[in-house]
């Protein structure tokens, strides 16, 4: 196997014993991206020279045997939206398009005491607002197990490159689904934590309160050591939660007995691609088969959750998005002799179609006149959804569902029709309405011709069980051979 | 076409407060695409939620305090690096106020 294909877990043990070097390793997956990325589109960026700078650093580490963790020397992605001192931070953006920032997130500074190396940054949709990765301004990322499908999305780059080989782990955010749902459509693990569970510092923001940042990785226990490194209480974020952070390494035992694992019948509907209803169920099967009790649950306000989605998200967006002016950083369009001229045409040119679509709807819905029936409506079903998942956790340790209604959609499939690219997300949005953290792993695969397409089992877990998560994924994992499948590239 | 939430001239004047701005097309486009979407959010309206409380946010946290301490922050410098136009150590718009 070569280098690039491997996992922290396997790589970590051969950096510390120094039979391998991080420059070594950086130069294989710097070689994959060279090779692969006409055909994947995966970077925006690739910090080629800075990544043999961090990997030759790392290896200073090792030989001084220094400030050693498991992620020092592991080359990783980083998705465009999170901000990078010194290097540009786009949000696939024409209006970011030469923005450099003067501060590092807080998830980006601690990849950097860790000694992880920083190889890229990743695509999105435009201000992570899409499920597919083709809002970005720039390119459109391609699903590497079918090169006409999308990667999903919003963080389509950081899936695809995690499951094109292209890096080792990656960071991506969450905001209704743009970890998981890319997770799963390109069969790899992503998780999106407990709202507050990580620092959003230097996250453009924007849904304040939904947005999350998670790991990308090809097994559970990369995801949980990443999560090590990132997780915890940062004074630069005061939504961030002052909640001791356990070693999720040490909640990757192969055991759910006892676990009672409860199936929504609400997700089980019309629209569910049959080949994703015999996965799900069949990995359900499979956990009972390995201890676990499965239980039939109801979340009644799971038909609600796009429409309170939907306002929620670009109330909060239309308001994030008014720093965009013009003034301080970004694009400005040219020879406007006044300032709301100069807004206006610098906003018209910069932002991409669903940016605007989102604007224009969370304006309207926070507009007067419109705001109780709208947003404060919107309000009161989020309370009504998250108070399902409280009442069903009192019947279940964690709950199981499909990541998404159908494997990857093609490219342009949706783009004419926004409510159907929304509806997409319908299985992940409930999980940040509530603020609980939920997973994406592989768990089999739809027939496509000779390219079989990934689908993916979502769990999710009450508030700060990231524990739980972890060590549900890794007994289903250690169980299957689903993760262990590589696209033909 | 069913009943109309919002008309062109709603469109038009919600771009006004978005500072955006569109041409006939665009605001034809996107009078469709609102009220597509505005009749799909119309299902809240099926839930009584007279007697529900709104959450604007899913954890429960108030008054979050730091100490008033003196830190470093950017630089003049630091900060103006990305601006599109400057003059000294400012940002530098178009006019503001206008001559009458």
């Amino acid at each position: 196997m070569h280098l690039n294909e491997q996992t922290i877990t396997q790589l970590a043990p051969l950096l510390q014993a120094r039979k391998l070097s991080s420059v070594e390793l950086t130069r294989s997956v710097l070689e994959r991206i060279r090779a692969l990325e006409p055909r994947v589109r995966a970077y925006l960026s690739v910090m080629e020279t800075q990544a043999l700078h961090m990997a030759e650093e790392a290896d200073r580490r090792f030989k001084r045997g220094e400030n050693v963790t498991p992620l020092t020397g592991i080359p990783v992605a980083l998705k465009d939206n999170l901000c990078t001192q010194g290097w540009p931070t786009t949000c696939a953006s024409k209006i970011l398009q030469n923005f450099v920032p003067p501060y590092d997130a807080t998830v980006v500074a601690r990849l950097k005491d860790a000694g992880a190396v920083f190889v890229g940054k990743t695509n999105l949709d435009e201000f992570a607002m899409g499920s597919s990765t083709e809002n970005s301004a720039f390119q459109v990322t391609a699903n590497p197990w079918d090169l006409e499908r999308v990667p999903g999305g919003s963080s389509g780059g950081s899936a695809a490159a995690v499951a094109a080989d292209e890096c080792i782990a990656a960071l991506g955010s969450d905001t209704g689904g743009s970890i998981r749902q890319p997770a799963g459509f390109c069969g790899v693990v992503g998780l999106k934590p407990t709202y507050g569970r990580v620092s959003r510092y230097g996250l453009v923001a924007f849904a304040s309160s939904l947005d999350q940042i998670g790991p990308f990785g090809k097994t559970v226990a990369d995801c949980a050591l990443v999560m090590n490194c990132i997780a915890g209480r940062d004074p630069a974020d005061s939504t961030s939660a002052s909640v001791a952070v356990p070693d999720y390494a040490s909640a990757l035992r192969a055991d759910v007995k006892g676990l009672r694992i409860g199936v929504p019948k609400e997700y089980f509907v019309e629209g569910l691609s049959r080949e994703v209803e015999t996965a799900v169920r069949g990995a359900v099967a499979r956990l009972a088969e390995l201890g676990a009790e499965a239980v039939e649950i109801s979340l009644p306000h799971t038909p609600y959750a796009v429409a309170t989605y939907y306002l929620c998200a670009p109330a909060e967006a239309s308001s994030n998005l008014a720093r965009y002016d013009g003034v301080h950083y970004g694009y400005r369009a040219a020879d406007q002799d006044n300032i709301i001229d100069m807004y206006t045409r610098t906003r018209h040119d910069g932002f991409g179609t669903e940016v605007k679509r989102r604007i224009m709807l969370g304006t309207y819905a926070l507009s007067a006149g419109y705001y109780d029936a709208y947003y404060l409506k919107a309000l009161k079903v989020r309370t009504l959804i998250k108070r399902d998942f409280e009442q069903a956790f009192e019947l279940c340790d964690v709950i199981a569902t499909p990541t998404s209604p159908t494997p990857a959609f093609r490219a342009g499939e949706k783009t004419g029709d926004p409510i159907q690219m929304y509806l997409s997300d319908i299985f992940t949005i409930s999980a940040n309405l509530a603020g609980i953290p939920a997973i994406s792993l592989p768990c089999g695969f739809a027939q496509n011709g000779g390219h079989p397409l990934p689908i993916g089992l979502q769990l999710i877990a009450p508030v700060f069980r990231e524990d739980t998560l972890f060590r549900v994924a890794h007994t289903y994992e250690q169980a299957t051979d689903f993760h262990k499948k590589k696209p033909t590239l | 076409m069913p009943s109309e939430k919002v008309t062109e001239a709603d469109v038009r004047h919600v771009a006004y407060l978005s500072r955006l701005e569109f041409n006939a097309d665009e605001i034809q486009r996107f009078t469709h695409d609102l009220n597509n979407i505005l009749l799909y959010v119309d299902k809240l309206a099926e839930l009584d939620t007279s007697a529900v409380e709104p959450t604007s946010h899913s954890l429960k946290m108030q008054n979050v305090f730091r100490d008033d301490e003196v830190r470093a922050s950017l630089t003049n410098e630091q900060a103006l690096a990305n601006a599109p136009e400057r003059e000294g150590p400012f940002f530098k718009v178009p006019q503001i106020i206008q001559e009458p």
